[in-house]
């Protein structure tokens, strides 16, 4: 039985955080990995309870990624793969920027790229894409070019929507503002509409950057050729199951890689964008 | 509701405007505006002219087309009838001696404060001009009170700051006229008093011809030398009052009786409106 609390007294109310909402970041990631691995591990080494060629253990996963890193560290064939899916990622995100923004400029600005060209390339974007992948394969053959293609042209469709939306951004009294002080459509397009809408190209370019590295490595699944695609498929087609998990791990490296350059360069050209900037006066 | 009124509030469209008015600097006759597509009448026969120094406010319900009246006097909505002429010369677009302010600043968030200041002047001569003009630019921040935030990003500006970097933009190209469009209703109600009060100020330092559109019946009396009362269906204007408060205006005259019977007026004529 508690005692009755004083009305006289002051009344202090101590908010209590649960013991779960207080451990740091780096504590709570370190200790999910480590359940993670200790299950994993209890599944496959102690207790076989899973079959190696399904999953292997931790300890020869790290076998082999110390193996494939230290094959990548060296030169080996592994780099050779790796820096043909690189080029290959390169080229077609270079080349989806180029379609994609000028397509998206030209359906986010003209009536004749919304009524006519958007239609076409929604139809287009709602096709499975990677359906494609055989006709670029006889168009373009066995080598780099028929990957790039398909990642091309996975990833262009979400910048062009994304920039068609973003010129759509600037508020009608912007737009009026502009109107106001007599400024030529592409004084509008490029001083106001564009600037406004970045935020919304950046979103659509790191949406891009995930389809391009998916779109690469199906090419490289369905159409051979040199890249880290064609050697996870090699591995996995002799059930090295721990060296295709070595691979991947590898692999997202490039596709982080990718995706933070992406972010860079947004925080570096919106900058305005953010909620609070430190260090006050720009 | 009997209010005595000691005095004519109301002067005809035919009587003179106000004595000590100036030579006319925009002059609008039998202006109106149809709609085309819906065949709607937004503007029928107005007309009025705006003095040189002079403060001149709309008020009237949503509707009643002073918006449609704004766009026309800035040239960005061609009438379908009628004289409308600014210094001499019939408006027929955009043009630099017309200054605007909306009720958003709209100021470019990747620009600086001076950056946006001089945007006008980028935007009609070239970046050269717009380089040429920061020093002006900065002498008008100093006239609002923003001297020290010329190179801070918007983003850093409280609202009725961004509003006062909004009044430098609108000044920067020294225009004949200066076209207010609610100005200051997004800002709270403290804000908006202090920010009236300046305004009169910058307009009486630099003898502006000003033309306020707005919602706010306390806001119109304070700031203005007459008020154009509109009606909607057809859009018109009924009554033109000429406010006899003396200047400069202070916060304190809203409390007066005079004050307090000009409003009461002005609501009577367009309360009655509404009922019908």
């Amino acid at each position: 039985m508690t005692a009755t609390p004083d009305p006289n007294a002051d009344t202090v109310w101590v908010e209590h955080e649960a013991l779960i909402d207080r451990i740091p970041r780096w504590v709570a990631m370190l200790v999910l990995a480590a359940i993670v691995i200790a299950i994993w591990d209890l599944a496959t080494a102690r207790t076989g309870w899973v079959s190696p060629i399904i999953l292997p253990s931790p300890a020869e996963t790290l076998a082999d990624l110390i193996f494939v890193g230290h094959n990548l560290l060296t030169g080996g064939y592994m780099l050779d793969a790796l820096w043909t899916t690189t080029r290959t990622v390169f080229w077609a995100f270079l080349i989806a920027i180029v379609i994609g923004f000028s397509l998206g400029v030209l359906v986010g600005e003209t009536k004749f790229g919304e009524r006519a060209v958007m239609p076409y390339l929604v139809a287009i974007d709602t096709m499975p894409k990677v359906a494609f992948a055989p006709l670029f394969i006889a168009w373009l053959g066995f080598d780099i070019a028929s990957k790039v293609a398909l990642a091309a042209f996975i990833a262009t469709f979400p910048i062009v929507v994304s920039t068609a939306a973003g010129l759509y951004a600037a508020s009608e009294n912007e737009r009026m503002l502009f109107k106001a002080m007599g400024a030529s459509r592409m004084q509008t397009l490029l001083r106001l509409k564009l600037p406004t809408g970045l935020p919304h190209v950046f979103t659509g370019l790191k949406i891009a950057s995930v389809g391009v590295m998916a779109g690469a490595i199906t090419g490289e699944f369905l159409g051979g050729g040199q890249g880290f695609g064609a050697l996870i498929r090699q591995s996995a087609s002799t059930l090295d199951t721990p060296r295709v998990f070595a691979l991947i791990l590898y692999l997202s490296l490039l596709g982080l890689a990718l995706f933070f350059a992406v972010a860079w360069l947004q925080k570096r050209l919106v900058f305005w964008n953010k909620a609070d900037r430190p260090g006050g006066v720009g | 509701m009997t209010m005595a009124e000691p005095r004519p509030l109301t002067a005809g469209p035919a009587a003179p405007a106000s004595d000590y008015a100036g030579r006319p600097v925009y002059e609008i006759a039998r202006l109106s505006k149809t709609y085309a597509r819906n065949r709607l009448t937004a503007l029928t026969d107005v007309s009025l002219t705006l003095h040189k120094g002079e403060f001149v406010s709309v008020v009237g319900s949503s509707g009643c087309g002073k918006s449609t009246l704004l766009k026309i006097m800035s040239g960005l909505l061609p009438p379908t009838t009628g004289r409308v002429v600014l210094e001499g010369r019939p408006v027929t677009g955009p043009r630099d001696d017309i200054g605007m302010m909306f009720q958003q600043a709209t100021l470019l968030p990747w620009k600086t404060t001076v950056e946006n200041i001089i945007l006008p002047i980028e935007i009609r001569q070239g970046r050269a001009a717009a380089r040429a003009a920061v020093p002006r630019a900065m002498d008008l921040l100093k006239l609002v009170g923003l001297g020290d935030f010329g190179h801070v990003y918007p983003g850093e500006l409280s609202g009725g700051m961004a509003q006062r970097a909004s009044i430098c933009r609108m000044l920067i190209s020294n225009p004949a006229v200066l076209l207010l469009d609610e100005p200051f209703s997004a800002l709270d109600e403290l804000t908006r008093d202090f920010m009236n009060m300046e305004l009169q100020r910058i307009c009486a330092e630099q003898q502006s011809t000003a033309f306020l559109v707005t919602h706010s019946l306390a806001e119109a009396v304070i700031l203005s030398d007459r008020i154009l009362v509109m009606k909607p269906r057809p859009g018109r204007i009924v009554e033109e009052i000429v406010i006899d408060l003396p200047r400069p205006r202070t916060l304190d005259m809203i409390n007066t009786p005079r004050f307090g019977e000009i409003v009461a007026h002005i609501r009577d004529l367009l309360g009655k409106e509404a009922f019908q």
